[in-house]
């Protein structure tokens, strides 16, 4: 381990908790064997312990007792470094006065050994909290720290922000880009692993669009800026980071909550319980001794730093992953949502229409072509399509009469091509073979006579039965909107095993369904929207989850969207949900876990079968276990996609 | 305005949900979120009186936790 793991404050701690230790376990030893109380006789006896122990305390336990000092004069009882040491200091006055009445000597050892173990606690705290700091700080290496503009010949190294729209940079093989933009020349490999959480190489050239963050691997290229730093991809997922724990969840603000009150409860019973049984039974050295144990576990801080803590290392393990999420509440949301909403196209689908079926196969060729020269002229995505299909060189000398919403006829001397849909063919009374596929149909007719249709469809995405299979499983509703007719909609929702759906709706229908769910749902129920971020950013700021998926440079989805998939893949639906899954289960454990402990504790402590070493162990053990309990959350199994 | 700062030396849970809350009650602010985790201030206020709202809150953190800066 060459790297700096422990920060100069750190490294100052655990030396003073080693000197400490090692000087307590000396000094320990030594009074265990020649009992160090009977050295000097008389009412002076303590002395020579005491004097021994306070320098192990002082050691261990100075900044807490300055603090301490400086909170009371701010009149703050109720903070843990005074109690701290009024507990400890509460045991060596106990001590000296058992020692002043000539009674047996003994309390010195405890209150250095709580002093050590409460250090030990704080020590682990802060060590966990860095380390998980670090882990998010390294997804933060993404800022990039300066661009190559680009003025006439000259090159200037300059900070990101002053670059304006339209400025053309150049990026060198193994810089980050800093900004997005328009390859203008050259071309090059990409690491897009910052921003998808998959080392995958991406190829650009000339004219492709390029997203910050990313880095460049292979050969120099020059790009014009198109969005200035403030609104680049980069700057936009760093904000949303750093926004991430700001966002708090239930779990979050019911430990804060507990934290408030649990210290002046523990506080307030340990002063009844310092004085009641006293005047009642008048052994006032057991019970104050008891009341003082209760102080030793009246922190509530390793508890508080547990949760948000999982929370964090939940977040951080997402985005190890390419799933940005903007706070733990989403996070918590997620591992209960139970309705899922599914935008199909660009979702569901992959978005881009392609030739699926050609029938009757044989005459694929022709019918091919056929189309094409009636397509030839059209700008439709349809058009293009069967265009790109065919790839040949088209026959030209056709008249082309575009019949809007039905399709195109067209003609020259010798013979007549129809291309169309259903309405088409049965205007021109030609006989045709109804086809009810999931896509569009086109028909193709030549003089009258029915030659055959191309299918041409959205493609499914390979994961997508797979994911919608195990959120059913999982025992959640799935639900499609579609633009497509009924008929097309319920046979893709068979497809891909949906649940439910919603079919003809035009985009602004879209927002209002997810309305109509939100409103006729049931209390408990987490409506989750999942779309590709085009045009639906209403829907996903109207549904409890929005998670906008595969398209990192759209502005308005990582504004509205609450998750953003960096990646087009519906796995990480999955994996998120696992991840919230976990995370939620060890907030969970540490909760009643942590509480447990303490209250079995302070309940041992009042009836006396404990005494203070136990406390402070106790204490701080489930402290160090809850921290422990919460890294884990970083260890979770990525599923093979 | 939204804005965040960074909180140097903050070294207890508890005091950051305490800074949170005396920060949440001061007038103008509309919304505040002190992150342990990350050591960051997210404050929300008025823009017109925003520096006079982050003098407050700097004087607020300085009484509940005197170890801690705000990085203005």
């Amino acid at each position: 381990m060459k790297e700096k793991s422990l920060t100069r404050k750190e490294k100052r701690n655990l030396i003073r908790i080693i000197v400490a230790l090692t000087l307590f376990i000396i000094i320990f030893t030594l009074d265990k064997i020649f009992v160090l109380g009977n050295i000097l006789t008389g009412n002076f006896s303590w002395l020579l312990p005491f004097c021994l122990y306070l320098l192990v305390y002082i050691i261990i336990g100075y900044d807490i007792i300055f603090r301490a000092t400086r909170n009371i004069f701010h009149g703050k009882i109720f903070d843990e470094n005074f109690l701290m040491v009024f507990a400890t200091l509460g045991a060596f006055a106990l001590a000296i006065t058992k020692g002043v009445m000539g009674q047996e000597i003994e309390g010195f050892d405890e209150a250095c050994a709580v002093l050590i173990f409460y250090q030990v606690g704080e020590f682990f705290q802060s060590y966990a909290t860095n380390k998980s700091r670090k882990s998010i700080s390294k997804l933060m290496d993404i800022r990039p720290d300066y661009a190559n503009l680009k003025v006439g010949e000259n090159i200037d190294k300059v900070d990101p922000s002053i670059i304006k729209i339209g400025d053309i940079i150049v990026i060198n093989p193994g810089e980050k880009i800093p900004l997005d933009g328009i390859v203008i020349k050259g071309t090059t490999t990409l690491d897009t692993k910052a921003l998808t959480g998959e080392s995958f190489p991406k190829e650009v050239k000339d004219g492709d669009e390029i997203l910050s963050g990313c880095v460049n691997i292979q050969s120099q290229i020059e790009v014009k800026v198109t969005k200035i730093f403030y609104d680049s991809t980069v700057n936009k997922i760093l904000e949303l980071v750093e926004n991430a724990a700001s966002q708090k969840s239930k779990a979050e603000n019911f430990i804060t909550k507990f934290a408030k009150y649990y210290t002046p409860i523990v506080v307030s019973v340990a002063v009844l319980l310092a004085i009641v049984p006293s005047l009642i039974t008048s052994n006032w050295f057991t019970w104050i001794y008891r009341a003082l144990s209760f102080l030793v576990v009246s922190c509530p801080c390793a508890l508080v730093i547990s949760i948000p803590l999982s929370f964090f290392a939940g977040i951080g393990t997402s985005s190890k992953n390419g799933i940005l999420i903007k706070g733990s509440n989403y996070l918590e949301k997620l591992n209960s949502a139970n309705i899922y909403i599914f935008d199909k196209t660009g979702t569901l689908t992959k978005g881009n229409f392609t030739v699926t079926k050609v029938f009757p196969k044989e005459n694929g060729e022709e019918i091919l072509k056929l189309a094409s020269i009636a397509e030839n002229a059209s700008s439709h995505p349809i058009a293009k399509c069967i265009l790109n299909y065919y790839n040949k060189p088209i026959p030209s000398g056709y008249t082309l009469t575009n019949i809007g919403g039905k399709g195109v006829i067209a003609s020259n001397s010798h013979e007549t091509i129809y291309c169309g849909n259903a309405e088409l063919m049965q205007e021109n009374k030609i006989e045709y073979p109804h086809q009810d596929g999931t896509g569009t149909v086109v028909y193709v007719a030549k003089n009258d006579t029915f030659i055959g249709y191309i299918l041409i469809s959205d493609q499914i995405k390979d994961e997508t039965k797979d994911v919608i299979s195990k959120l059913n499983s999982y025992g959640c509703k799935t639900i499609m909107l579609t633009g497509d007719n009924k008929n097309v909609a319920e046979k893709v929702a068979k497809g891909i095993g949906i649940s439910d759906y919603k079919a003809s709706l035009l985009p602004q229908d879209k927002v209002d369904e997810i309305e109509n769910i939100m409103n006729t749902k049931q209390q408990k129920d987490i409506v989750c929207f999942v779309g590709d971020g085009i045009n639906d950013a209403p829907s996903l700021m109207r549904s409890d989850i929005g998670i906008a998926m595969g398209n990192v440079g759209s502005d308005a989805a990582i504004e509205a969207a609450d998750i953003v998939l960096m990646k087009d893949d519906l796995n990480g639906i999955i994996l998120a949900k696992k991840i919230a899954k976990k995370t939620l289960k060890i907030v969970k454990q540490n909760i009643v876990f942590s509480i447990a402990i303490k209250i079995a504790i302070l309940a041992l402590s009042a009836v006396g079968i404990t005494n203070m070493w136990f406390a402070v162990f106790g204490d701080v053990g489930v402290a160090v276990l809850a921290i422990l309990n919460a890294m884990r959350v970083n260890k979770i199994k990525k599923t093979k996609s | 305005m939204r804005k965040i700062f960074v909180l140097e030396d903050l070294d207890c849970v508890n005091c950051a949900n305490k800074m949170e809350n005396a920060i949440k009650k001061i007038e103008g602010v509309e919304f505040a979120s002190v992150s342990f985790i990350t050591q960051r201030l997210t404050l929300e206020a008025d823009e017109k009186k925003f520096d006079e709202i982050i003098k407050k809150v700097v004087k607020t953190c300085k009484h509940i936790e005197p170890d801690c800066k705000v990085i203005l």
